[in-house]
């Protein structure tokens, strides 16, 4: 069992939800995500996504473009991203790290050798955002060969048919993308999910968590209801953008985490 | 593809791979769009009524077919090869993009998509698609990378005019890319009522074999004239790669006929070297993934995406058409580059010679033909795609010759 499976069966047990955050590898510097990500699990994260910088992140809104391009600029490589998952896991063997990005810097590395490195880092799983499930065996066979989950969005354009498509080689969780649109985007409204997650439910196991737009611990809140878990960004990277301290990043994660744990599974 | 080993022009497989480039590398949101779009460009493909309304518009509205001209004072000035130009710069609005455009709005009509979106960089693309939805009644946005907005400015100002809304990006350096970045954000947005309509031969499948069928007609048409002004086919064919659809317009017809040399040009900018200010991906990229499609990119070692630069807006895009980067590994056609300043000497040149004064992009082609035309013989046959004119261009020229217009 991976360390992602791992969790959701303990958050299961104790009959809650998964609180996800999101930030971006090397925003604004190394150190500092370092910092953040070491205090995550403190502050109740349950699972954590790592974002790899890319110059073109066609699915992302302003917030994570930006982010993106403060990585870059403090010199953040894959590499480097994968270095600051070793470095986390030096004193965490427990909460799962999740990277998401896209395949172009994968593909620089070389797919071989980019598992190699995640499985030595200490990785869990990969969400890459413009790989469906057409081009599987570019990264997706092979990671899962490699026991890594490789987690895939599904959205509101999903019909049955196509469900079927894309959960096909999936694992870990299922990640439901609330809206139509980019990262930071419009809020999603917990009611018109609602139908989705109940169609997704009918065709997988795994859990469904939700993403895209959730800004605040009430909408958290709200969407923990219809959901296994919830996932933030956007509002998280934000404030690392307006240069707030870590402790309070760490303080509004807190705040994320357990507005999504006062909802109970049952 | 490998089922049809004796014809290149097959392509792409079911997959929408030419061999190991193009694809579908694009978010999950829209997937179901782009599987639809495949389903009802094939079925508009073989819809005969589809194409008596793209040829009835091709003829009265675009007014196709474009001449074959024999530019016959280039040719005594070079003192070399036989010089022909495939006008498509006297398409309505001036550029070889029309064609795309007007295939792509019809399939958008047969979707009942209501709201076209486009990217454009030297704004022909732009102001084809705007041409167009106006002639269909259609809401058109256009997102142009702020930097182009401001050394195309005629071409904005065309666009308002035809109804368009304009919308200047400021992400990145302001270009191209940039531009096919936000269509992309809006696309995913909207998708419901939204026709993304790309202007070349680049994104997911199936718009590079989409696009490229629609510019084919280049190729096709100019084959047949030449046979009837020479009675044989062109011995070298030659056209500027931007994204590469005005050269796979061209030179699809030809790939199966393997007597006909064919280069493709691409834009070299300050020279093709370390410091990168050049747009040439073949000559100075490597593969990777972007904009849907495996390709040749500018990228450094990391894998991020490199600018590019090139005097002309329409070629400075870090990327190239899939079929391109299929068709230089099998070298079936051979890659060159061209400087900023070679470009600027050959629209001069043509200006002077020929009474035409070109689009800077083509101006690339031109180029290359003004270095290998000397040493050719005087029966060997070069046909050239002037796929745009230069109107668009001349503010640009006037800065990079010194010679400051009112603009
Ligand atoms: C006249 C002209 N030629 C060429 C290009 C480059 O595009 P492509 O390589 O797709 O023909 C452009 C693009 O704007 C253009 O306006």
């Amino acid at each position: 069992m991976t360390r992602i499976e791992n969790t959701f069966r303990t958050l299961k047990e104790r009959k809650t939800k998964a609180f996800i955050s999101f930030i971006m590898a090397g925003d604004p510097t190394f150190e500092k995500s370092l910092a953040i990500i070491k205090g995550l699990p403190e502050a109740g994260v349950d699972l954590i996504e790592i974002g790899i910088p890319f110059t073109d992140p066609m699915a992302d809104g302003p917030s994570i473009q930006l982010a993106g391009q403060r990585a870059i600029a403090s010199g953040t490589t894959l590499n480097r991203v994968l270095d600051l998952v070793s470095e986390f896991r030096k004193n965490d063997k427990k909460t799962p790290i999740i990277l998401m990005g896209y395949f172009n810097p994968v593909m620089a590395m070389g797919v071989e050798k980019f598992l190699s490195n995640c499985k030595t880092a200490g990785v869990d799983g990969l969400i890459i955002v413009d790989l469906p499930p057409e081009e599987d065996q570019e990264l997706c066979i092979p990671s899962v060969k490699a026991g890594l989950n490789f987690i895939r969005l599904a959205t509101p354009t999903s019909d049955t048919k196509r469900l079927e498509k894309l959960l096909q080689n999936t694992s870990g969780f299922v990640y439901y993308v609330s809206i139509t649109g980019i990262t930071g985007a419009a809020t999603p409204e917990a009611k018109s999910i609602q139908a989705q997650i109940t169609e997704l439910k009918g065709n997988t196991e795994l859990p469904i968590c939700v993403g895209f737009g959730v800004k605040t611990p009430q909408i958290a809140k709200e969407i923990a209801k219809v959901a296994d878990g919830v996932v933030v960004g956007s509002a998280i990277v934000d404030k690392i953008a307006k240069n707030t301290s870590t402790q309070e990043i760490l303080s509004f994660c807190k705040t994320l985490a357990d507005a999504t744990h006062s909802i109970s599974s049952d | 593809m490998n089922n049809f080993v004796n014809t290149l022009r097959a392509g792409p497989d079911e997959n929408g791979r030419f061999g190991e480039f193009g694809g579908m590398f694009v978010s999950e949101t829209l997937m179901p769009l782009i599987l639809e779009l495949n389903n009802q460009y094939e079925n508009a493909k073989t819809d005969p009524l589809f194409w008596t309304e793209m040829d009835d518009l091709l003829k009265n509205y675009v007014g196709r077919p474009s001449p074959l001209y024999f530019a016959e004072r280039l040719t005594k000035h070079l003192q070399g090869a036989k010089i022909f130009l495939k006008r498509d710069e006297l398409n309505h609005t001036g550029a070889h993009k029309i064609n795309n455009v007007l295939g792509q709005i019809l399939v958008a009509r047969r979707m009942g998509k209501s709201r076209i979106i486009a990217e454009t960089g030297a704004g022909q693309h732009g102001v084809a698609t705007a041409t167009v939805c106006a002639r269909f009644g259609l809401k058109c946005i256009v997102f142009m990378g702020k930097t182009d907005v401001e050394r195309q400015s005629p071409n904005v100002f065309r666009m308002r005019l035809l109804g368009a809304e304009v919308i200047p990006v400021t992400s990145g350096r302001g270009t191209l890319k940039d531009a096919m970045n936000e269509a992309m954000r809006d696309w995913v947005t909207n998708v419901h009522n939204t026709f993304y309509c790309i202007g070349t031969v680049a994104g997911p499948h199936p718009y590079p074999a989409m696009v490229r069928d629609f510019q084919s007609i280049i190729g096709r048409e100019a084959k047949e004239q030449l046979m009837e002004a020479e009675g044989k086919l062109p011995d070298t064919i030659i056209a500027c790669i931007g994204g590469g659809s005005n050269a796979m317009g061209l030179f699809h017809a030809f790939l199966d006929d393997h007597s006909v040399n064919i280069i493709g040009v691409e834009a070299g900018g300050m020279g093709v070297d370390d410091r990168m200010e050049h747009a040439a991906s073949l000559t100075g990229g490597r593969p990777g993934v972007l904009h849907g499609n495996r390709t040749y990119l500018l990228q450094d070692e990391f894998g991020q995406i490199i600018e590019g630069h090139s005097i002309s807006a329409g070629l400075d895009y870090p990327g190239i058409g899939p079929e391109h980067s299929w068709l230089h590994d099998i070298k079936r056609v051979d890659y060159v580059s061209v400087t900023d300043s070679e470009a600027l000497d050959a629209f001069q040149l043509c200006c002077t010679q020929e009474g035409i004064i070109p689009a800077l992009e083509p101006s690339h082609a031109l180029a290359h033909v003004m270095k290998i035309a000397p040493n050719l013989e005087k029966d060997h046959i070069l046909l050239l795609n002037m796929c745009g004119r230069g109107d668009k261009d001349i503010f640009t020229v006037a800065n990079a010759l010194g010679e400051g217009l009112d603009d």
